[in-house]
Formats: C-alpha cells, structure tokens, sequence
C-alpha cells in the first residue's frame, strides 16, 4: 500500500485529531482558570472540592475518564445514548481533564508572583479586575509557557486515546489498516503525523516564549 | 490642617502585638521622618497607614476625612472603615515607595508611570504622558522613557516608582525605606530625590535607617520601638536627646 494511499485513509482521522485538540484547548485553558481560583478560593469548602477533582482527574486514567463520562448518561440517568455523543463525550472528558491539569500550572504561575506586585496595585488605585488582568496575568503567562508547552503536547498524543470510546481519530484508522493489511506502514505513518503535529506545536509555543521574552 | 491623623492606633499579628499605641498627625508640607530599630513596628505603621494592613484598634483620617474608627459591638470595640466608595476617594490622598521598588516588570518605565493615572483615574492619555515627562526629567530620567525596569540600575528603579507614586498627585507621600536595598552610592541619588521634594513641600513620611539623611531632611524625627513611639521632636531634640535608649541607638549609626 503506497504512503499516498495512506494518507488519504487517514486524512478524515487527521482533522478529527486535530478537532479533539484545538477543542480541548478551547475549553480547558479558560476552564482550568477558573479551577486555580476555585483551588485557591478563600472558601475551604470549594477549595476541599476542588482539589478531590484535580485528584481524581490527575489520579486515574483519562482513557477511564472517556468510558465514564460517555456511559454515565446511560448507566446513571437512564437517558438513551446519540450517536453524535461519542465526539462530545471525547471533547467533555479531555476539557475537564486536562482543565485539572492547567489549573495547577496556573495555581503555580499565580503563586509565583510577589506579593509586592498586588500591594503597588493596590496603593495605586487599581481595582481586582485591573490588577489580575493588567499586571498579575502577563507575568503569569510567561511563566507557565514551559509547562503549557509540555501539556499541550502530550495532549496531541493523548487524541489517540479517543479510540476507547469508538471515534474514529487517526489513530484508530492507522491500526485498522494496519491490521488488515498485515504493516507496519500506516502506524507509522501515524507516528510521523503526530510529531509533525508536535513540532509545529513546539514552534507555536516557542514563538509565544520570544514575544514575551521582552523583560525579565 | 492636618493631612494625616493616627490617635491610638493598635495592630496585632497572631496575638502578636506590633502597634501597641501610635498616635501621629501630619501637617501641610512636613516631612516626618520614623526610625527606631527593627522590628518596632515602623513599616507596619506604614503598611496601616496606606491601608495594605487593616488596624484593629484607633482611627485614621485624611484631611479631615475618616477613614477608619472605632465602633462599639457586643464583642467589644471593633475598628471599622469607611464605605469602599470613600476609601477609594481617601486613598488618592497618598501614594507609598515601596522598599523594593514593585515596579511593574512588563510595562516600560514611561507605561509604569501613567497606567495607573490613565486607566484608574481616567486622566485623557496625553496628559498623563506630558505629566511623565515633566517628572522624569525633575528625577533626571528622561532618557529611560522606554526602558524596561530590568535594565534599570536599583537606584533609578527606585527613583521611577516614586515618579509612578507622584504621578497620582497625592497629597502626602510615604516611603517604607526607600535606600534598604540600595548600595550606598544609589541611596545617594534616591536620597537627593527625596531632598529635592522636601524642598518642593512635599508632605512625606519616610522610614529609613539613613540617620544623617533623616536629619538633614525632617522637619520631625520620630522615634518607635515596642510598637510605640519613644519620642518625637525636632531632628536636634532627637539627636541630643536625654532618652538613653534613643541615645544608644543614634549612636550605633554614627552620626
């Protein structure tokens, strides 16, 4: 089977993997912001919550997390599964999971700025909004871009993942031929696809780093 | 009229009494200096002054204006301060230099100085620039304009976050030791800033363990230890006083 030949098999997988993450990074970078203010919430009630999420979801298997979050309507509410749920079920399960992952990279960055940085906002008459957004948030973004940069490419990896609940990513497509055929050749194919992926991520990220890297 | 009234003032850190009683008014145009060795309590009378710290116990008003109080409650007396509104109105009075600068390291030096007056108290961006300016020049920083903080030597960090502080128009200044993290050579230039706006009749109060400095430039020295003040006066009462503490303690600086 030509490597053309291939590809083209494996282009409809390719833009689903692609799908899972720009979706997955869609909701779980906002997400996960919210989940550092829940985990560094003031209120011990939330916090003690939200810290049993970020165990469970850092704690047990994401491929776990899919089966659950997809059968759970089912199993739990009785309710009839679609079909077009096994996508949305996907994108779900990787939100809230990686959501756990960047609030702590968030939590880490927020933490690490100087409390003098609050303290001459404060004295300057800026407001909390101003203050997170105008000075706080900047300086965490850079940085958290090391980290970020390290999630987001095991999330390029962890679409494969998806198979488990029957979405046909690329992955999925790569070993179905690569069982009938009886080759290698398309799960390498695959293997080349995602560091491709991974190195342009890796470019992106490293991009982002020179454009703030404008102070220290 | 007073600028700056503290009667009784009371803070406690964890049973930890810090300010055990202060009381301190500041006029017009005084420069007040605090000194007294550490841990007496002096940033701390700072910190609750420009509000960073909440007292637990006396009132504070800025040019007549309360700002905070005590209140009878079936606990007991409780300090209480004034609605967010006024607070935000009381707290334009002052403005505070920060030992360690707390510059903001994203922002240039020219962005620094009028973000605050342009996105907190909506003066139009032009004017805020032309206010910049006119104060990095008086400060001898007009080429640093677009200057990262990072490439500024601590000196003329510190000389920018008091441009920032000035920025804002306040009537009273505060500076918790402005020169502690500074070699000798920048405490100069941080001090001769200092001087010149004490010429200009700024109002400022300043904690500092610069003796000579203090002496040169207030018009009252104040002198804290164990949360209270020991003694307050003229920078010659103070220097030859008859406290013997306040004696031992000059005298290690070396006057």
């Amino acid at each position: 089977m030509p490597v053309s030949m291939i590809l083209k098999q494996l282009g409809s997988g390719m833009i689903v993997s692609i799908e899972i993450f720009f979706l997955t990074l869609l909701f779980a970078l906002p997400l996960g912001l919210i989940v550092s203010f829940g985990r560094m919430s003031k209120n011990s009630l939330l916090r003690g919550f939200v810290k049993i999420y970020i165990a469970i979801m850092r704690g047990t298997p994401l491929m776990l997390q899919l089966i659950v979050v997809y059968f759970a309507p089912y199993y739990v509410l009785g309710i009839k599964i679609a079909q077009s749920y096994r996508f949305v079920a996907t994108i779900i399960a990787f939100s809230i999971n990686y959501a756990a992952y960047f609030a702590e990279i968030y939590r880490a960055g927020i933490e690490s700025i100087p409390v003098g940085q609050y303290e001459a906002a404060k004295v300057l008459g800026y407001n909390k909004v101003q203050t997170f957004f105008k000075i706080i948030m900047p300086q965490v973004i850079k940085r958290i871009l090391p980290p970020v940069t390290n999630e987001t490419i095991t999330l390029v990896k962890d679409t494969s993942l998806a198979f488990v609940i029957a979405v046909t990513e690329m992955f999925t497509i790569a070993k179905q031929i690569s069982a009938k055929e009886a080759n290698v050749m398309p799960l390498m194919v695959a293997g080349v696809f995602y560091f491709i992926f991974n190195y342009l991520v890796a470019f992106f990220m490293e991009y982002l780093e020179k454009k703030t890297s404008y102070y220290k | 009229m007073n600028l700056l009234e503290i009667r009784n003032m009371k803070k406690t850190f964890d049973e930890l009494e810090v300010i055990t009683d202060i009381s301190l008014n500041v006029k017009k145009g005084e420069v007040v200096s605090i000194i007294g060795p550490s841990g007496s309590g002096k940033s701390t009378l700072l910190r609750c002054a420009t509000m960073l710290e909440k007292m637990d116990g006396g009132e504070m008003s800025y040019l007549g204006e309360k700002a905070a109080w005590e209140e009878e409650t079936p606990e007991g007396k409780k300090v209480v301060y004034a609605p967010k509104q006024d607070l935000k109105r009381i707290s334009r009075y002052f403005g505070l230099v920060f030992q360690n600068f707390n510059l903001f390291p994203h922002y240039t030096v020219l962005k620094n100085i009028i973000d605050a007056p342009v996105s907190v108290d909506k003066v139009p961006k032009k004017e805020a620039i032309g206010r910049a300016e006119k104060l990095l020049e008086r400060l001898g920083l007009s080429d640093k304009t677009d200057a990262y903080p990072y490439q500024l030597s601590g000196g003329q960090q510190q000389r920018v976050s008091i441009a920032r502080a000035l920025a804002l128009q306040p009537q009273i200044l505060f500076f918790d030791e402005p020169t502690s993290a500074l070699d000798p050579e920048l405490t100069g230039e941080v001090l001769k800033v200092i001087k010149q706006l004490a010429s200009e009749h700024m109002t400022m109060i300043i904690v500092t363990h610069e003796m000579q400095f203090a002496r040169e430039v207030s018009d009252r020295i104040v002198f804290m230890e164990g949360g209270v003040i020991v003694q307050e006066g003229t920078p010659d009462e103070i220097f030859t006083s008859e406290n013997a503490r306040v004696r031992e303690f000059i005298g290690k600086f070396g006057s």
